[in-house]
């Protein structure tokens, strides 16, 4: 680590950010690129390595806090989000990261995810969606699609799957936002943005299981289908995809429809996008596109201030604090309501009387 | 008319009506009162899990046990010799466990054909021969309040008869010569927004107590003496007001923040309420969404350097059990409050038991020892926080604190503490890098440093999988798993060297000793001393600690012929007693969600006494 002439801000680079353990995750899993993608931004947000800390739950995701040279806690199964909100509340200034898989988030830490995206805790949730079980070697997780043969559904998963997005949305996060595994340039800019976000930050990874659900996201994920399986959000501007920029989507009732067009003459009708659009309407119909009747959309679908948890909670102290004066032994003992008893055995009623 | 006093050593009365007719506040006040008057306190409330059972039921009674004494009290009481029954349904549940010869107050007019259905009276008792063994006095309280409130201007007529129970106070106050203007002033301040309520109460209360004095129905007024008691400044307290308070002096001790984790069950929701209001002291609460996530976050606040606490009763316990090995294996300093209640599973919320101390020895995944401390009587539930927090910061582990529904809702005043005695709590989170690793270890205590998140240098990664010592890398290795499970034991074997010795109070040696632990001091050092004095060969020591267990325990068991293990379970205690030393302990249990009495204990007592000889 190198300082600066000013000595203030470190001056870090990615290997800094690396740390001594050797990386066991199977040879071609989609965690080694946004591991990759991960280390190269760190470096890029001006933060101290000493304040980054990374909270993992139980699965092939949550060995990632291993690999990454910062605070790191790899938790228990589902509970990440816990751990990461008490040592938010603790130390607010701390960047806070959850990494967590399918199942760790939305199965057996579902509970948590909701209230730690209501609460709007100030933290960066990174979520790993390979649709499958990958640690307990390939059972199908809640986001696997329905019908999906893996070893415990030999017949077919007969549950519907859970969108993490629209989870997201209906518990109220602030920051909801997807990306893929294949495209580290896309991930750093989409893990950077979320980081920069005051609240909770929500991203969907879309990733890759190479060795129990391979391609499980093939056709948004090749580079050369991409174009035409998702389409990228950007603010304020028409949703437009295909590899010649010649299809766009438009409202149609309640949804939406995608139309084709002259890429020199795009309709002026396009829906735009708005991250902070007045109605959550907009970004939870986008979260229900899926290939191939639409393309996916990848980018962040929403981003609105609200306040944050951890400031609200160190809020109330400070102004209790200001009110009454900060509380010390003898009041925290005598309370509202003590009497003496003098060598005499009299007694005599201190204070006023509590209530 | 001259009327006689006669006067008592102590009273143990009880007051019992429907959940609706404010009994825990009447029981409260005459506590206060008492308390104020001089004499030593100790009460018990005992109420429903339901919020409104059906009014006029008998699992709607609640009742408030009161024993105020000129002596030094450690009970509420045994039996009461006062029973004051709100209604037919409250003089059902509680008549079998007064005093014979005891006085029973009722309110007449609620003895009617529903109400007495609805309590199982086939006839009504006012009138039969079941009550010719107690000093009965009927009394038409809901007509004479009616009568005597009634014309107060701006009254709210739906809400008359609340002030029964203040008219009821007022007869007891009467009968045992309590001064009433604590509970004057008390009512002032409590209504002050609402002028008919206090005008309405105090007439209630003043109108009880002269009727009292005027009905000539008492034959006689008791006199209670005040306690010869040491000089100090006082105040009330029960055990969960305790609890919480003793976490904030040990944070205010310690010099470090306080954060409180807690998801609400009865009977522990107290401490995470008190703690709220303390934000000025620059508590943090932080009320979970469910007991895993109450004990995560407070993990999380262990990580980020504060002094870290979560509370819960039995099942809670048991949810948290995988994050406490979680805990107890990333070496993070937290106390984890369990207010034990009946069980298994929902069991009796509000009702006291011992019956999780397995729980808290062995509730966990793998070889995974937690020290344990249970606090003995609702005063020092504020000394066992402070103590946990001592233990857990200065050993790096998790502590254990059982506290019970009896400790929790029991009320004793509290001679305050001098400040100065409370001695500092030395926290330190490491800031040197140099030849710093996660994992080394203090040589006397065995804590691994305490480095938080923030700290320049002291980057390094911890988690649930096996540590290698000293580095804390992950490791498998099989010898390394051997050895850091020893440790995890040694540390908390080391905390031998930090606790108290057991005492032994009574005998020194002879032929029975009482071994306890938790709630059930009281009850069983009485038992003790009264066996002592009348010249039985009877000891009593008291398990503040019970992982580890002080180091003298085994030479105190030796010194006595046979050792009896009263506890609120079915023999807990008594089967790590008897595992550890091979001793022949006898145990002796009752789970009733009850607490023990003194005559019982010394029943048990002397049944081994007389069969052992």
């Amino acid at each position: 680590m190198t300082l600066t002439h000013s000595g203030r801000i470190p001056v870090l680079k990615k290997k800094d950010f690396e740390s001594d353990q050797e990386v066991r995750w199977c040879p071609g899993c989609g965690d080694y690129a946004i591991l990759a993608a991960f280390l190269k931004t760190l470096p890029t947000l001006g933060i101290p390595r000493e304040n980054h800390a990374i909270i993992s739950g139980i699965g092939c995701a949550a060995r990632f806090p291993y690999y990454v040279n910062t605070y790191g806690f790899h938790t228990i199964h589902g509970r990440a989000p816990t751990i990461a909100s008490g040592l938010k509340s603790a130390n607010p200034d701390l960047t806070v990261w959850i990494i967590t898989g399918d199942g760790d988030a939305l199965s057996i830490g579902g509970n948590h995810l909701l209230h730690c995206l209501r609460r709007n805790m100030n933290v960066n949730i990174l979520l790993f969606n390979n649709r499958i079980y990958g640690l307990t070697k390939g059972q199908y997780s809640p986001t696997s699609e329905k019908g999906k043969v893996t070893k415990s559904t030999p017949l077919g998963s007969i549950e519907s799957p859970v969108n993490p997005l629209r989870f997201a949305m209906a518990s109220e996060a602030t920051f909801v936002a997807r990306t893929m595994d294949s495209d580290l340039r896309h991930m750093s800019d989409t893990i950077r943005r979320a980081q920069r976000h005051k609240g909770v930050s929500f991203v969907e990874i879309m990733q890759n299981c190479i060795i129990f659900n391979n391609g499980t996201w093939k056709p948004v994920s090749e580079k050369k289908t991409r174009a035409e399986t998702t389409v990228t959000l950007e603010q304020n501007k028409p949703l437009i995809f295909g590899q010649k920029l010649d299809k766009g989507l438009r409202l149609k009732g309640l949804g939406a429809e995608v139309v084709e067009f002259d890429p020199e003459t795009p309709p002026s009708d396009l829906l735009v996008h708005d991250v902070a659009s007045p109605s959550s309407l907009h970004a939870y119909m986008l979260t229900e596109f899926d290939y191939p009747e639409m393309p996916i959309p990848i980018g962040v679908f929403r981003q609105v201030e609200r306040p944050t948890y951890e400031d609200s909670l160190h809020e109330q102290n400070r102004i209790a604090i200001e009110n009454k004066g900060k509380g010390d032994l003898k009041s925290l003992l005598h309370g509202t309501n003590t009497w003496e008893v003098n060598a005499d055995g009299e007694e005599i009623r201190n204070d006023a009387v509590d209530v | 008319m001259v009327k006689t006093v006669e006067s008592r050593q102590s009273i143990v009365i009880r007051f019992a009506g429907d959940s609706g007719d404010g009994m825990q506040l009447t029981g409260n006040r005459f506590t206060d009162a008492s308390a104020l008057f001089g004499n030593d306190v100790s009460t018990f409330p005992d109420y429903p899990a339901e919020i409104r059972a059906p009014a006029g039921t008998l699992p709607g009674v609640s009742g408030f046990q009161v024993n105020f004494s000129s002596l030094d009290i450690r009970t509420p009481g045994d039996a009461p010799d006062v029973l004051v029954a709100m209604n037919p349904a409250a003089l059902k549940v509680n008549i079998k466990d007064l005093k014979r010869g005891g006085i029973v107050i009722v309110n007449k007019d609620t003895f009617t054909g529903p109400n007495l259905k609805k309590a199982g009276y086939d006839g009504n008792p006012l009138d039969d021969a079941s009550l010719d063994n107690y000093q009965l006095h009927s009394i038409p309280i809901t007509t004479l309040n009616s009568n005597a409130v009634r014309d107060i201007p701006d009254l709210n007529r739906a809400f008359i008869n609340r002030s029964c129970n203040l008219f009821a106070l007022g007869v007891t106050f009467w009968l045992f010569d309590r001064p009433i203007d604590s509970t004057v002033k008390w009512i002032e301040q409590k209504f002050k927004k609402f002028p008919a309520v206090v005008a309405q109460n105090l007439k209630a209360l003043k109108t009880g107590f002269y009727y009292a004095e005027t009905a000539e129905m008492f034959p006689s007024q008791y006199v209670v003496e005040p306690a010869k008691i040491q000089p100090g400044t006082y105040r009330e307290i029960t055990g969960n007001e305790a609890t919480a308070i003793g976490l904030v002096a040990a944070s205010l001790l310690a010099d470090t923040q306080l954060f409180y984790g807690s998801y609400p069950i009865t009977p522990a929701s107290d401490v995470l309420h008190h703690l709220s209001k303390y934000k000025n002291y620059n508590v943090m609460t932080f009320q979970a969404e469910d007991e895993i996530a109450a004990v995560g976050v407070t993990i999380g606040a262990a990580y980020g350097g504060l002094i870290a606490a979560t509370g819960t009763s039995g099942p809670g316990l048991a949810l948290k059990g995988e994050a406490l090995g979680l805990a107890v294996m990333t070496e993070l300093p937290m106390v984890v409050v369990n207010v034990q209640r009946g069980g298994p599973s929902t069991g009796l919320p509000t009702k006291t038991e011992q019956s999780d101390l397995l729980q808290a020895f062995f509730g966990r995944n793998g070889e995974c020892p937690m020290v344990i401390i249970a606090p003995k009587s609702p005063i020092d539930c504020f000394h066992a926080a402070i103590d946990a927090v001592r233990i857990a910061v200065k050993y790096m582990v998790p502590v254990l604190y059982l506290s019970d529904g009896y400790l929790a809702n029991g009320m004793e005043p509290w001679c305050l503490p001098e400040i100065e005695d409370l001695p500092k709590i030395p926290v330190t989170h490491r800031t040197d890098p140099n030849e710093y690793f996660p994992y080394i270890r203090d040589t006397e205590t065995l804590a691994r440093p305490w480095a938080i998140p923030g700290t320049p240098g002291l980057e390094h990664r911890i988690g649930g999988l096996e540590k290698a010592e000293i580095t804390g890398n992950v490791s498998y290795d099989p010898d390394n798993h051997q050895k850091m499970c020893l440790i995890r034991q040694e540390k908390i074997d080391r905390v031998a060297n930090d606790i108290e010795d057991l005492e032994i109070r009574g005998a020194e040696e002879g032929d029975v000793l009482l071994l306890t632990w938790g709630g059930t001091y009281g009850a069983c050092l009485s038992a003790c001393l009264q066996l002592h004095e009348e010249g039985h060969s009877v000891g009593h020591a008291h398990l503040r600690w019970l992982n580890p267990f002080p180091k003298n325990l085994e030479a105190v068991l030796r010194k006595f012929k046979t050792v009896i293990v009263p506890e609120l379970n079915l023999g807990q205690l008594n089967m790590l007693i008897r595992a550890r030393f091979l001793i022949d302990t006898v145990p002796f249990n009752k789970v009733k969600g009850k607490p023990f009495m003194i005559a019982e204990v010394k029943e048990k007592v002397l049944e081994v006494l007389g069969g052992g000889k």
